[in-house]
């Protein structure tokens, strides 16, 4: 077959309307730049709420929970069997919220091979004293390394030296909003006292802004010694181990197992967090969908440009025929035509569409509950790069396939004898 | 020399629209190696209508045809095309040069696509038969560019590219004044005479026909002389 005799002709009927040629090839590449533009910005704004949520939250997290037991012992009796036991007014049990023998667990978890890495936690209630006033909140006692590692820590304080808190004993990183409220400065100390009265004076070290105002204003953290001398609890007093996994999306039968292997209540991140999911993947499909009717239209217009191309050179389409070329090499004329649009248009949609990505990145978004944030943020992904590019020549193709056919199947005898 | 290039044996075509009429009734002639034919008759005796069916681009027919002794009946649409690319060189009443092309080119295209020669022998061979047409120094020219009688020497150039079997004629003479028809004409003579070219030319140009070496007069769908 004769590629380059095709080329030649479909290049010099292209030529020939190159206008026409240059709006079609605009048409597409408008579309694909939009597609990229919007489908990196949109997820990575996906991505930035979505990170909000999965960075700093344990993919598994095992705790005790205050609950009545699902067995009464009645139940449990061999006597009892054969009997509908009837129980009212059952009540929790007092159960301590320390994670048994958690030396263990953890040294297990360690070893299982879909674990990222895993944080011990405390998490405990506190007053915290101004004055003559007692603010209720909470202390979240960390080994601050594994949660820098697991859940970027570093990012959410705002002001102040994370490490610090690992290395000035009796130290705390307050909630910018409580720091607020209680008027204390990097250096100053303040008191807090346990939910059994017990009192103590903390240094602080830092800030930290997580984005949430409700925790912001409670919450604070300190290191899990620290935390535990707060307690007056023994070195091996945590209350919560937090796992992070490699692949998010075992999460749920992991904390299954896991609830059942030691005992414990176990969430994963999917039932803590539903709705963000849905938030995502609604966003996604979204931005897909125009993305994808830009193409479509952009499709119309280089059908249309061809339609017109094929009328305007009905004679030459008819003297190709008679001089020996079959519908076949006629298809592939136009063929080649609507394909190099859609390249050329494609190769161009791809660049502009990186640019823009690249200048969205550049605007400035500040917002005070994203301290790290400075810019939109943008995701450079190249899937959606090749799906514009396989998409562009897809969408003109099948734009192309209905006017070739058309022009193949033109008959040289009705056009020559009509003139 | 009495060797037979084309061949129709019975043809019969209906047209549908819009009643089935019967514009020819069983030809049967044949067309031997350097022969100079015209073909005559009244407007609608189904002479133009022959010389398609002949050409292969009509397919819509009873009967049969036989191009250098092959059967034209069951061949597919590529295989005919390239019967046409190979075999048959076509003059229409318009020259149908494409524009965008330049007049060498124009020439040339049915050569690249036979792709029997390279690129440059057979832009060799366009220069060639446009020097037997005497114009040969349009060649670069774009086909609106030349005039009437050159365009339509240019589309007998283009027939000539792949050293055709036989030249068909849909009134080649017809748009041109007497002038050029005159060239035209002689082209063709010289072309019959000089290169022992085989011509089946559709004409109702009577002083044209008495001059070619044998007439067929066409009526109402059917030969009457040949």
């Amino acid at each position: 077959m004769n590629y380059k005799l095709i080329a030649n002709v479909s290049r010099s009927l292209l030529l020939a309307r190159w206008k026409q040629t240059l709006v079609a090839a605009i048409g597409v590449t408008f579309s694909i730049t939009m597609f990229i533009s919007l489908l990196s910005f949109m997820s990575g704004l996906n991505d930035l709420l979505d990170g909000l949520i999965i960075n700093r939250t344990a993919h598994i997290r095992m705790y005790n929970e205050i609950k009545p037991s699902d067995q009464q012992p009645v139940s449990l009796s061999e006597k009892f069997k054969d009997h509908y036991n009837f129980i009212g007014k059952v009540k929790p049990k007092k159960e301590r919220l320390e994670i048994y023998n958690n030396a263990a667990i953890m040294s297990y978890l360690q070893k299982d091979d879909r674990i990222l890495g895993i944080a011990p936690k405390i998490t405990t209630q506190v007053f915290y004293n101004i004055g003559a006033i007692d603010l209720a909140g909470a202390i979240n006692g960390i080994d601050v390394e594994a949660e820098n590692k697991l859940f970027l820590f570093q990012n959410y304080v705002t002001e102040g030296n994370y490490v610090d808190l690992k290395n000035t004993p009796n130290s705390i990183i307050l909630g910018k909003g409580l720091a607020e409220k209680m008027l204390a400065d990097i250096g100053d100390v303040i008191q807090v006292t346990t939910s059994r009265g017990e009192r103590m004076p903390l240094k602080v070290v830092g800030y930290f802004q997580s984005g949430l105002q409700d925790i912001d204003n409670t919450q604070s953290y300190s290191s899990i010694t620290t935390t535990q001398k707060l307690l007056a609890e023994s070195g091996s007093y945590i209350t919560d181990i937090q796992v992070k996994l490699k692949d998010i999306n075992l999460a749920p039968a992991m904390a299954l197992e896991y609830q059942d292997l030691f005992d414990l209540e176990a969430i994963d991140i999917q039932t803590a967090n539903s709705q963000f999911e849905t938030g995502s993947s609604v966003r996604t499909i979204i931005s897909y969908s125009v993305g994808i009717t830009l193409l479509i239209v952009a499709g119309f217009g280089i059908y249309n440009i061809l339609n017109m191309m094929i009328y305007e050179k009905m004679d030459s389409i008819a003297i190709l025929k008679a001089t020996g070329f079959s519908g076949k090499d006629v298809n592939r004329i136009f063929i080649t035509i609507a394909l190099s649009i859609g390249i050329f248009g494609g190769i161009l949609g791809l660049i502009f569409g990186f640019g823009l990505s690249a200048l969205i990145d550049q605007v400035p978004f500040n917002t005070p509950s994203l301290p790290t944030i400075k810019t939109y943020p943008v995701n450079y992904n190249p899937v959606f790069y090749i799906i514009g590019a396989v998409f562009s020549i897809v969408t003109t193709y099948l734009a192309g396939y209905f006017p070739s056919r058309k022009a193949s199947k033109i008959d040289p005898v009705i056009i020559i004898r009509g003139k | 020399m009495d060797q037979k290039i084309l061949e129709a044996k019975n043809v019969t075509k209906y047209f549908h629209d819009p009643i089935t009429y019967q514009v020819l009734k069983e030809i049967s002639f044949s067309v031997n190696r350097g022969d100079f034919i015209s073909v005559i008759g009244k407007s609608g005796c189904g002479k133009s209508t022959l010389l398609y069916i002949l050409s292969t681009m009509d397919t819509d027919y009873e009967g049969d045809i036989f191009i250098d002794g092959e059967s034209m009946r069951n061949k597919k649409e590529a295989e005919l095309a390239m019967v046409r690319n190979e075999k048959i060189g076509f003059v229409f009443q318009f020259h149908y040069l494409i524009n965008e092309f330049s007049v060498l080119k124009n020439v040339m295209l049915p050569g690249l696509k036979l792709g029997k020669y390279s690129e440059a022998e057979v832009e060799h061979r366009a220069y060639e038969k446009l020097k037997i047409l005497g114009i040969e120094s349009e060649a670069l020219k774009r086909p609106n560019q030349v005039s009437g009688g050159q365009k339509q020497r240019v589309a007998i150039a283009r027939a000539l590219i792949n050293d055709p079997l036989i030249i068909m004629g849909d009134e080649p003479t017809g748009n041109l004044d007497k002038k050029n028809s005159e060239i035209v004409f002689g082209v063709f003579q010289e072309l019959a005479e000089v290169y022992n070219q085989s011509l089946l030319i559709v004409t109702h140009d009577n002083e044209f026909a008495a001059r070619t070496h044998r007439i067929i007069e066409m009526e109402d769908g059917r030969i009457i002389s040949k």
